[in-house]
């Protein structure tokens, strides 16, 4: 058995942008503000990284391919840089990348940096999804979205469970709503406005059965991390975050292609939970952890992934949510930042993003959004379609 | 003995009331006034994927390794320089060691296509060929043709074996007729005076060809069970039937009120109504209409009960419709306005056409693998079984997954991703006998849909590049008809 990845490496310096619609800023300005910030936050200089790693997704919008636009906006002096995209996990897998150098020895203090500028299509929601996948997915996938994608997820569940569409509907709300409420907390979230059960339900379709508040937004946005060994950690600061999982999982293709998945869980997530716990050393999930930043592209997507994360038990999340399990003064507060639902879904900055607030929740710097003693923050992307997928999970603790 | 061994049809699901499109053009020329409704192709629907459907209801219960040859009809080809014989032949999985080839130029393509195959099988082989006519007949906006044409496909097998309507002669007259045209860039049918077409043309050819068959095979009137011709003028059909002598019971019924036009396609069509309604012995006169008029001649033989229980033919088709209610929406499937589609419909990625090559099998016929070690059909084809318990590595053989029904695992109507006719709705498939993909639905609303409903797989136009000129064929799901 592998030893894992626990305890061997510190997060040390952390920087978030403000996400939305930034008309008026390219991804040159979001690398170097969160950069700049993370660079602050632990008191390095450039200098002191020995190697970065960089994610995003749509390399063709604004960004462009390798990791060129990272090291040339920063003038990183000539050190190893490392493109990584692996959809909405890219900014988790650049995490990963800067962890494992660090844990390896290779390097003392690495960058992980996720930025996205989703807002020069022209359009609302992502780009063209079939593209991602090749050009033989082109010709041969249905006229696809995201939201499509997890309705198909959405219709599936509330079908097993024996919910009617408004009665399922009106569960998925108070997921929307929840988010919302601590987005509304939050100065760097896209949307910070409270909203209603009603707002949710009257919203305008997307993708039948889900709603525009069902679905996340879309913004600009970069994020941040600097991390270092685990034993350095402390004379950078007083409150190093450590990592204490750190886990991917890619399907294997037999959700879409054989006839066993059911459609109401991510078989992808379920099985990258486990591993992420073991590693971490987490027995109980729903008593050990303290707080999740889960991806919410879709309300669907978070009351599935209470499931598959263990919190819930398979088809009793409703009861969870409406009991107020995930709300900032439950027992398990979920997207205490406001969620993808408030920031948007820069993709290769999300998973950083959601690590940020995991990061100054751990420090208590969290101001209005403060949970009481947190110990464990665990953090969640989904990449793809429930029906195939990347998910990486972050546990992290002080 | 050589004949006709299956026959099918096609309508698309959709129908137009003509008043519908009277209300909103009629203003123009209050003449053209007509009753009924119409046949309209989908916006994913062209000539080539009509005449696969047909096919595919008429190949039902056939081997498909014996057609050896394929020849397809049509008027509107979506092509000008393509082998739509071939996209068929590729689509509905035929071996590619057979003879294809496209009839076109004028409204008689079909039955040409149709005496062609007959006189070239050779009544002592095994051979068959399918034969499919197919038509988007598209009239100019205010036109009577655009009241009168209809969209539709008919399909035949024809060979030696199990023949359910021996052939037993044709007759042809040719004329270089100009009662329409179109010139190489014209969309829209050109149109000398109606009563010019109905009185020189129409009434003349039709009976000229009809009587030349007659005397040639020494058949007389009261031999004839059924004689079958379209009735694009549907009092002059009257007239033409009354003048030769016919008896109201052995016309057909010209449909031309619940189905219409259809051009190449509706003398088949009108074929295949006849042989649904026909009996062991019956004579049969099938005639088109188009720069002259082919009139052929067939008897219906004992096979023919065990086709009428099996087959989808005309009147299914007719009876399985929906209305569209729009006349704007009818304009923009035919691209006579070209509305807005927002920057999303631009984001349209090249086709790498050299994979669509490659994969042809896969995509055009949408043959997946199955596993030879464990039995799991899937789709696209694999190298490495997807099934968990099994990972065997190059153990697939070919499966095709375009005849067999399947049932919705799940599904949603997206109203994001671009579509011309929102909501998109797409579904998780599970196919009987196995293997799970996920396709767009089409001719289906959102509401009726449920888990657990039964689709069939239609050959559609998935998507246009009109940049690159490249028409996507892939299949989508639909509900069975």
């Amino acid at each position: 058995m592998a030893e894992g990845i626990k305890d061997k490496v510190a997060i040390i310096g952390m920087g978030c942008t403000k996400f939305g619609e930034h008309w008026d800023k390219g991804s040159e300005d979001l690398i170097v503000e969160a950069f700049t910030e993370a660079i602050e936050d632990v008191g390095i200089e450039k200098k002191d990284i020995q190697a970065g790693w960089y994610g995003s997704c749509y390399d063709e919008l604004n960004v462009g391919k390798s990791a060129l636009p990272l090291s040339r906006t920063l003038k990183l002096p000539f050190i190893p840089v490392t493109r990584v995209e692996n959809l909405c996990a890219s900014g988790s897998e650049a995490l990963r990348g800067a962890v494992y150098g660090v844990a390896s020895g290779a390097y003392d203090i690495a960058l992980a940096l996720g930025a996205e500028k989703l807002k020069d299509t022209g359009y609302g929601g992502l780009s063209e999804v079939s593209t991602i996948l090749g050009t033989k997915n082109r010709v041969i996938f249905p006229a696809i979205s995201a939201p499509g994608a997890f309705a198909m997820m959405a219709n599936r569940y509330f079908s097993k469970y024996g919910m009617s569409t408004e009665e399922g509907k009106r569960v998925l709300a108070k997921i929307s709503v929840n988010s919302h409420k601590n987005g509304a907390k939050n100065p760097k979230a896209h949307l910070q406005r409270v909203i209603t059960e009603e707002d949710v339900l009257n919203a305008p379709i997307i993708a039948s059965p889900l709603g525009l508040f069902d679905c996340c937004g879309v913004s600009d946005g970069a994020a941040a991390a600097i991390v270092c060994r685990a034993d350095m950690a402390k004379d950078f600061r007083a409150d190093p975050v450590l990592v204490k999982a750190l886990q991917i999982g890619i399907s294997s293709g037999e959700e879409l292609g054989f006839t066993k998945w059911d459609g109401t869980s991510v078989e992808t997530t379920t099985r990258t939970a486990v591993r992420a716990y073991e590693e971490a050393g987490i027995r109980n999930p729903r008593e050990e952890v303290s707080m999740m930043e889960l991806h919410d592209c879709f309300s669907i997507t978070e009351l599935v992934t209470y499931e598959d994360l263990q919190i819930s038990p398979r088809g009793k999340a409703r009861n969870d949510i409406e009991d107020g399990f995930f709300a900032l003064e439950g027992k398990i507060p979920s997207q205490p930042d406001g969620g993808l639902k408030c920031f948007g879904h820069p993709i290769g900055a999300s998973g950083l993003r959601m690590l940020y607030e995991m990061y100054k929740q751990l420090q208590g710097k969290a101001g209005e959004r403060q949970i009481q003693d947190p110990r464990i923050g665990l953090t969640h992307n989904l990449g793809g379609f429930p029906q195939m997928n990347v998910v990486s999970t972050v546990i992290v603790g002080s | 003995m050589k004949g006709i061994v299956s026959y099918g049809s096609y309508l698309p699901f959709n129908r137009i009331s003509r008043d519908t499109i009277f209300k909103a053009m009629g203003w123009l020329h209050q003449a053209t006034y007509m009753k009924g409704e119409k046949c309209v192709a989908n916006f994913d629907e062209d000539s080539v994927t009509m005449a696969v459907a047909a096919a595919m209801k008429c190949l039902e219960g056939y081997e498909r390794n014996n057609v050896g040859g394929l020849y397809f009809a049509t008027t509107t080809s979506p092509f000008k320089e393509r082998g739509c014989a071939d996209v068929i032949r590729t689509a509905l999985d035929l071996t590619s060691h057979i003879k294809t080839a496209d009839f076109s130029g004028s409204t008689s393509a079909g039955t040409s296509a149709l005496i062609a195959a007959l006189n070239g099988i050779d009544a002592a082989s095994a051979e068959s060929i399918l034969l499919c006519v197919s038509d988007v007949r598209l009239g100019k906006p205010g036109s009577s043709q655009e009241l009168s044409f209809s969209d539709g496909a008919a399909s035949l097998l024809l060979g030696t074996e199990g023949v359910i309507a021996t052939y037993e002669g044709s007759y042809s007259v040719s004329y270089d007729f100009p009662d329409h045209w179109r010139t190489e860039n014209d969309k829209t049918d050109r149109a000398w005076e109606d009563r010019f077409g109905r009185e020189e043309g129409y009434r003349k050819f039709i009976p000229e060809a009809m009587s030349g068959l007659l005397s040639q095979y020494n058949v007389s009137l009261q031999d004839i069970a059924k004689v079958i011709f379209p009735g694009m003028y549907p009092r002059d059909h009257a007239a033409i039937c009354k003048r030769m002598g016919f008896d109201p019971s052995q016309v057909q019924d010209h449909l031309m009120t619940v189905m219409g036009n259809t051009g190449t396609c509706y003398p088949m069509a009108l074929l295949v109504a006849a042989l649904e309604d026909s009996k062991p012995g019956d004579r049969m006169i099938v005639a088109g209409f188009g720069n002259g008029s082919d009139a052929l001649l067939f008897q219906v033989t004992d096979e023919i009960e065990k086709a009428q229980g099996q087959r989808k033919g005309t009147k299914r088709y007719l009876e399985s419709k929906r209305e569209l209610n729009s006349y704007e929406k009818y304009l923009a499937f035919r691209n006579l306005i070209s509305p807005e589609g927002g920057i999303r419909a631009q984001a349209i990625p090249y086709t790498a056409l050299s994979l669509v090559w490659r994969d042809r099998r896969e995509i055009l016929g949408l043959c997946g693998t199955r596993c030879k070690k464990c039995g799991t059909p899937q789709y696209p084809a694999q190298k490495v079984c997807v099934n968990p318990e099994c990972g065997a590595i190059d153990e697939m053989e070919p499966y095709r997954f375009s005849d067999r029904k399947g049932t919705i695992f799940s599904f949603t109507g997206d109203l994001l991703a671009f579509t011309p006719q929102p909501p998109g709705i797409y579904a998780v498939v599970d196919f009987d006998g196995g293997g799970r993909f996920w396709f767009d639905v089409t001719d289906c609303d959102v509401e009726s849909m449920e888990i657990g409903m039964h689709v069939e797989m239609s050959f559609r136009r998935r998507y246009v590049d009109e940049r690159g000129g490249i028409v996507g064929y892939f299949w989508k799901a639909v509900p069975v008809r």
